[in-house]
């Protein structure tokens, strides 16, 4: 932990307000306002088009928004690069199709941005590298190449990229909606694991077993609105919005 | 009613499918396994003898190869004695024969270079990688053009043959790709100065032809220099030979940045990776992958357009052939000259082209995501 964040540590891990985003002329994120606390887990679900991935993109910049004001970990967003860099060194950021580097072995996709961003020796790298593989039971995968793993080996091997650079907090971008049935859980697992350690999480996906277990909020997105948001009981047992209960009878109906 | 079928006995174990082994296997396999097959194995193999019996009496059957003067060549089939009595004006051009031992020196501190980098059990890579690039160049500088530590000037004028078409393709090659991949990464900048600088460059340096940039060079710019500043022919003919191929690579490299998925960068940048971090580390490593058989394609259109510069009175391989044929002495020989030219040439040139096949069976990681 630096000391930015040492002076922050009971700001908000993250404070969206009044967030706009257009894509041209097409409103992706109309108004969103959202505070995330230090150790505070949510799932963010709703129809594909909806933004959640873009909202989640925004906060470490990967998309651009055009109004409003994001503040993570104590430090305001603005466009200057040493700015959105030194954010991106304390948010985690897992792709729906890992985005693994193919060039790499699974150890130095994992060290690479130690040495190279953290400027950690190689031999401290490769130990913090070692520990966090051995935590999403990979390890022994170490010297392989991504393209020699299965969906959910390479899935786990992001997790453990993102987390060598010890974040603040994980950003989830459905991480398990490309993987075949029988892998989700292995991700899963991990996730929920990394929850009950209390790391901070944002997670887009459809998995409502997911949102039930570890989530202490659920937020339901359309057309680029926070349409609800509750705590996982009250969300699913007694949605407020129209919308909502459409929703989730049609992923919840069969 | 049973709703199930499970399987209670394996299927037996059989024998391995039958691997056609040996030349003869092969043969019957590929050549003669129908006998339209056959009869078409046949007549073509009559057709290349027929064809290549000639070619190979006159090169080698019936040529000759011992002699230091004409008379030794019988004319029945060729007479390569032209080619070793002038092996050291082929190799050496011009160069002062006392002199001789420098451009040895260069070729061989080269050759231990390159086989030093392309054998890949050898150690310490990444120094003589640096060296190579750095180092040797100011060695072979200073060797080559002397007038310094003792040694006697020789000026570019006399620099020649197999001695002169190296120090253009090495300069052309190692000079271009560098250039190329920052004027690649330009083209796809967000910043409009630069973008627009790099696209002008590329698009210019592209749309004229060589021989026109070696003409530029060797007689128009001396007309807009101050009178007292001179530069050396061989010296520009290099620096437009290296930028004109440079807008060349720049739009292979540019073809391998397109194929690498957005999501590479996105990686990188949620990492925390600065652009050059994300350039150079994780973009560039695998776009210049893809794009190997396009970059050595071009270094080998490089190596052969080297002969170009015959055009502005520079002696390389072809050019010192060339002259030899015009020689009172050896007056006929036209063929056998051509012949070895091309031999030369083919010989560099196929070894990039086995070398990167090479090259890309190694680097190659299992499959893409």
């Amino acid at each position: 932990m630096n000391q930015a964040n040492a002076a922050q540590a009971d700001s908000p891990m993250i404070e969206i307000t009044g967030l706009n985003k257009w894509y041209g002329d097409f409103h992706v994120l109309r108004d969103i306002d959202l505070t995330v606390a230090r150790g505070e887990r949510i799932v963010i679900c709703g129809p594909s088009g909806s933004g959640k991935s873009t909202l989640i993109r925004c906060i470490n910049h990967l998309e651009e928004h055009q109004e409003g004001r994001i503040v993570v970990n104590g430090m305001p967003m603005t466009r200057d690069v040493k700015r959105i860099e030194q954010i991106r060194r304390s948010v985690g950021m897992v792709f729906q199709h890992f985005n693994l580097f193919p060039h790499l072995s699974v150890l130095d996709n994992c060290c690479i941005s130690q040495t190279w961003v953290q400027k950690k020796p190689r031999a401290e790298a490769e130990r913090t590298a070692m520990e966090i593989l051995e935590r999403v039971q990979i390890a022994d995968q170490a010297r392989k190449y991504p393209g020699q793993l299965s969906g959910g080996q390479q899935q786990r091997v992001a997790i453990a990229r993102s987390l060598c650079m010890q974040p603040e907090v994980m950003l989830f971008d459905e991480p398990t909606s490309a993987l075949d049935p029988e892998m989700i859980k292995e991700v899963l697992d991990v996730m929920i694991e990394l929850a009950e350690e209390g790391m901070t999480m944002l997670c887009v996906t459809h998995e409502m077993g997911f949102a039930k277990t570890v989530a202490d909020r659920v937020i339901f997105m359309d057309q680029g609105q926070i349409i609800e948001e509750n705590a996982p009981e009250p969300f699913f047992n007694n949605p407020q919005s129209e919308r909502t209960q459409l929703f989730l009878s049609q992923i919840l109906g069969h | 009613m049973e709703a199930t079928s499970t399987r209670t006995e394996m299927i037996p174990e059989r024998r391995a499918p039958d691997m056609r082994r040996g030349a003869a296997g092969w043969l019957r396999a590929n050549l003669f396994n129908t006998p339209l097959n056959g009869a078409v194995t046949v007549v073509t193999a009559a057709l290349l003898a027929w064809l290549l019996w000639p070619a190979l009496q006159w090169s080698v059957l019936q040529a000759d190869w011992l002699g230091s003067s004409r008379e030794a060549c019988s004319g029945e089939g060729a007479c390569w004695v032209f080619i070793s009595a002038r092996f050291e004006s082929i190799v050496y051009g011009f160069y002062p024969a006392a002199e001789r031992w420098r451009v040895d020196l260069v070729f061989l501190l080269m050759a231990v270079l390159v086989a030093w980098l392309a054998i890949p059990r050898l150690p310490g890579k990444r120094w003589v990688g640096l060296f190579a690039l750095v180092g040797f160049p100011v060695v072979a500088f200073f060797l080559l053009v002397g007038g310094s530590f003792g040694l006697e000037f020789v000026p570019t004028r006399n620099w020649g043959g197999v001695m002169l078409t190296l120090t253009i393709a090495t300069v052309g090659i190692v000079g271009s790709l560098p250039i190329g991949v920052v004027l690649a990464l330009g083209r796809r900048s967000k910043m409009p100065l630069v973008r627009g600088f790099c696209v002008v460059f590329i698009e210019f340096w592209r749309g004229v032809p060589l021989i026109t940039v070696l003409f530029m060079a060797s007689v128009m710019l001396p007309l807009f220099v101050p009178t007292q500043v001179e530069f050396d022919k061989l010296l520009r003919a290099l620096v437009g030979i290296m930028l004109f191929w440079s807008a060349y690579m720049a739009e292979v490299v540019r073809g391998g940045l397109q194929a690498i998925p957005r999501g590479q960068e996105e990686a990188a940048k949620a990492l925390g990776m600065g652009y050059w971090q994300r350039m150079a580390l994780i973009v560039l490593p695998q776009a210049l992958k893809l794009v190997i058989p396009g970059i050595v394609n071009t270094f080998i259109a490089l190596f052969k357009d080297t002969s170009l510069v015959l055009i502005i009175g520079l002696f390389d391989l072809l050019a010192i052939i060339r002259a030899g044929l015009t020689d009172s002495e050896w007056l006929g020989f036209a063929t056998e000259g051509y012949v070895f030219a091309a031999l030369v040439f083919w010989v560099f040139c196929f070894s990039m082209s086995r070398y990167s096949q090479h090259i890309e069976r190694r680097l190659h990681t299992g499959h893409r995501n």
